[in-house]
């Protein structure tokens, strides 16, 4: 359960985040929808910890990100935007650095990562070393990399960005899988198709605000629109501007 | 603890991987320094040794007019060649560099010699010339030594004796030690192992910092439930283990090249054998904490790969100077100088090499400071990780 309580976050004179509040329940999916620049990511580095808020809140299953930054971050399963792998160690190797780093130990370790292995079918090139590896095997390590502890809170910051479609369709049975299993799952996307097949609430957030926080339909019912494209668009612009 | 072991052992294995890494740390370090100081020192002692024995040829104009003289030249292994036309010619020639040294001798030489006149020797050379010089100096040296011999033979022709122009005699007495004397020239060896030691943690500083920014692998990394301080510390170990291998290379290197130079020609015998190597280890390893610690760190302000190479090369030469300041102003070690790192390293091997006897308060103090000032750049530098302006 990740709680998002009004907080501000700057960057010099740029205001990236301007009082942005939303629940992720847990055995849900929630979307992070927004146009570039929106100050989705921002939002999504308060929770993983490696930003502090200039103003506002955010607890993971309670724990304070700020005050109690380390028990928030036993919580959470972080995927950032475009994270990398060291590339000397092989995928196993880099998966199980995380796994030892959470305070897995040793027989833990090869069991989970072995199951991980298994579950997002990167058998193929585990034992390769990560250097020469293509964008959708780098997110696919990533992202194992950051669920070998079993978090109870995934946060993934556009994991579908530089997936083709076998991998895209392949993540979101992942996430589904996820939610089935009673996770709270957090992602952002600047794709609205992505977003409406997976997430139960999607929260639209534009010039650092929260535009719309709802259900698919509730969004569609708020804006007046059929269409999809045509209501994100609507809902961005029912935020003022600076 | 668990979790700054497993953070340093993931750093020496990924850059035991590293070709560039272990390149600089085995190769470059460690061999490159004495190898160079070998190549340059042997060179230069083959060169100074070989210098008297050599038959140096002489271009003399005029040679005709002075046959004692050419006698005594050839007897200084200094053999006489027909010179150019003239003396304007000859000016020219020095100039040009066709020859180092050329002497003219006057047609009226031996009649003022016979009239006991200062008898007139021209020597050109080109005093800017260094290599040059040095012959000009032994032809110069010759001529004189022949001059002091043709005033002898007058003195004692008038019936007196030549000790009247030695009022003084100096008798020289050197206390140098054979150690002592290689201790000038060897001394800017503790440069290169501490040049060693860096090099062989430099890139690991990189790696562990801007490269991982770089790579993007810093942001997941700092979103474990591990505390930064533990990320640090279990880096700056990792790179303290890579500069003591290095370090300890380069002094077993720099052992095994010294055999290979001529320094009993010179009556040098340098004081470097397993045992110096073990204690100059011990004394010099403190600084790889400092070394360290000040190269994350700086490399931590970095924003790229390339940019840490630029800065990390500037801290590279820092070390010299401390002793490049005392070796300018001739200093004798005092015991202030043990509180300054690379300063009290340099200090406590040259009196290894000179064989001195090791005075332990010294090097208590160096270790002791050295560690501490090492201490506070990392504190500095895992207080820096919990900064989020670091993400770039």
């Amino acid at each position: 359960m990740i709680t998002v309580n009004d907080i501000y976050k700057s960057f010099g004179k740029v205001r990236a985040v301007r009082g942005v509040s939303f629940d992720a329940p847990d055995g849900k999916i929630t979307g992070l929808l927004g146009p570039n620049g929106a100050g989705k990511s921002t939002t999504l580095r308060v929770l993983y910890t490696v930003l502090k808020p200039d103003q506002g809140s955010a607890t993971i299953d309670g724990s304070d990100v700020v005050t109690d930054s380390l028990a928030a971050r036993q919580r959470i399963g972080a995927l950032p935007h475009g994270a990398g792998l060291y590339p000397h160690l092989t995928a196993r190797e880099n998966i199980a650095y995380y796994a030892k780093l959470c305070g897995l130990d040793k027989p833990a370790v090869d069991d989970r990562v072995a199951s991980i292995v298994d579950l997002l079918e990167i058998g193929d090139f585990a034992d390769r070393r990560s250097k020469g590896f293509s964008q959708g095997q780098r997110t696919k390590v990533s992202l194992a990399r950051a669920l070998v502890h079993n978090p109870q809170n995934v946060i993934l910051d556009e994991p579908s960005n530089g997936l083709d479609v076998m991998a895209t369709r392949s993540l979101r049975e992942l996430i589904l899988k996820l939610k089935d299993a009673g996770r709270c799952v957090l992602f952002s996307s600047h794709v609205m198709q992505e977003v409406a097949a997976l997430c139960d609430d999607i929260v639209i957030i534009a010039n650092g605000k929260v535009a719309i926080d709802d259900s698919v339909d509730g969004i569609r019912n708020r804006t007046a629109c059929d269409d999809l494209e045509d209501a994100f668009v609507r809902a961005i612009e029912m935020v003022e501007p600076d | 603890m668990r979790t700054l072991f497993t953070v340093f052992l993931k750093e020496v294995v990924d850059n035991l991987r590293d070709r560039r890494t272990l390149a600089s740390a085995l190769i470059m370090g460690p061999l490159f320094g004495p190898m160079l100081f070998a190549f340059v020192i042997s060179l230069s002692i083959e060169r100074s040794l070989d210098d008297i024995d050599r038959t140096m040829e002489l271009p003399v104009i005029g040679a005709e007019h002075a046959p004692n003289l050419m006698r005594y030249l050839l007897s200084r292994n200094i053999e006489v060649t027909n010179g150019p036309a003239d003396r304007a010619a000859a000016i020219e020639a020095v100039t040009l560099g066709t020859h180092d040294v050329i002497v003219i001798v006057p047609a009226k030489f031996g009649e003022q010699l016979a009239d006991t006149i200062p008898a007139k020797i021209e020597l050109i050379s080109d005093q800017a010339n260094t290599q040059a010089d040095r012959d000009a100096r032994r032809v110069r040296s010759a001529l004189n030594s022949y001059s002091q011999a043709l005033a002898a033979v007058r003195l004692v022709a008038r019936g007196v004796s030549p000790m009247v122009l030695r009022p003084i005699d100096v008798d020289e007495i050197d206390v140098s030690t054979p150690s002592g004397r290689s201790a000038v020239l060897l001394g800017m060896m503790s440069y290169f192992f501490i040049f060693a030691l860096l090099m062989g943690g430099m890139y690991l500083a990189i790696d562990t910092t801007a490269g991982e920014r770089e790579r993007g692998s810093l942001e997941p990394l700092l979103s474990l439930p591990v505390t930064r301080g533990q990320l640090m510390l279990g880096k700056i170990a990792a790179t303290c283990v890579f500069m003591a291998v290095s370090l300890l290379l380069s002094l077993c290197s720099f052992f095994v090249a010294l055999k290979f130079m001529p320094l009993e020609q010179l009556g040098m015998t340098p004081n470097f054998g397993p045992d110096v190597v073990a204690v100059a280890f011990l004394v010099l390893v403190p600084f790889t904490l400092l070394g360290a610690a000040l190269m994350t760190l700086v490399a931590s302000f970095t924003k790229s790969y390339k940019e840490a190479q630029t800065w990390l090369s500037i801290v590279l030469i820092a070390p010299t100077l401390p002793i490049l300041i005392v070796s300018i102003l001739t200093l004798r070690p005092q015991l202030e100088f043990m509180f300054v790192p690379s300063l009290s390293q340099h200090l406590l091997l040259v009196d290894m090499i000179k064989k001195e006897p090791i005075n332990l308060l010294h090097v208590a103090i160096s270790v002791v400071s050295t560690l501490a000032i090492g201490a506070v750049l990392t504190w500095i530098c895992a207080r820096l990780y919990r900064r989020e302006g670091l993400l770039g």
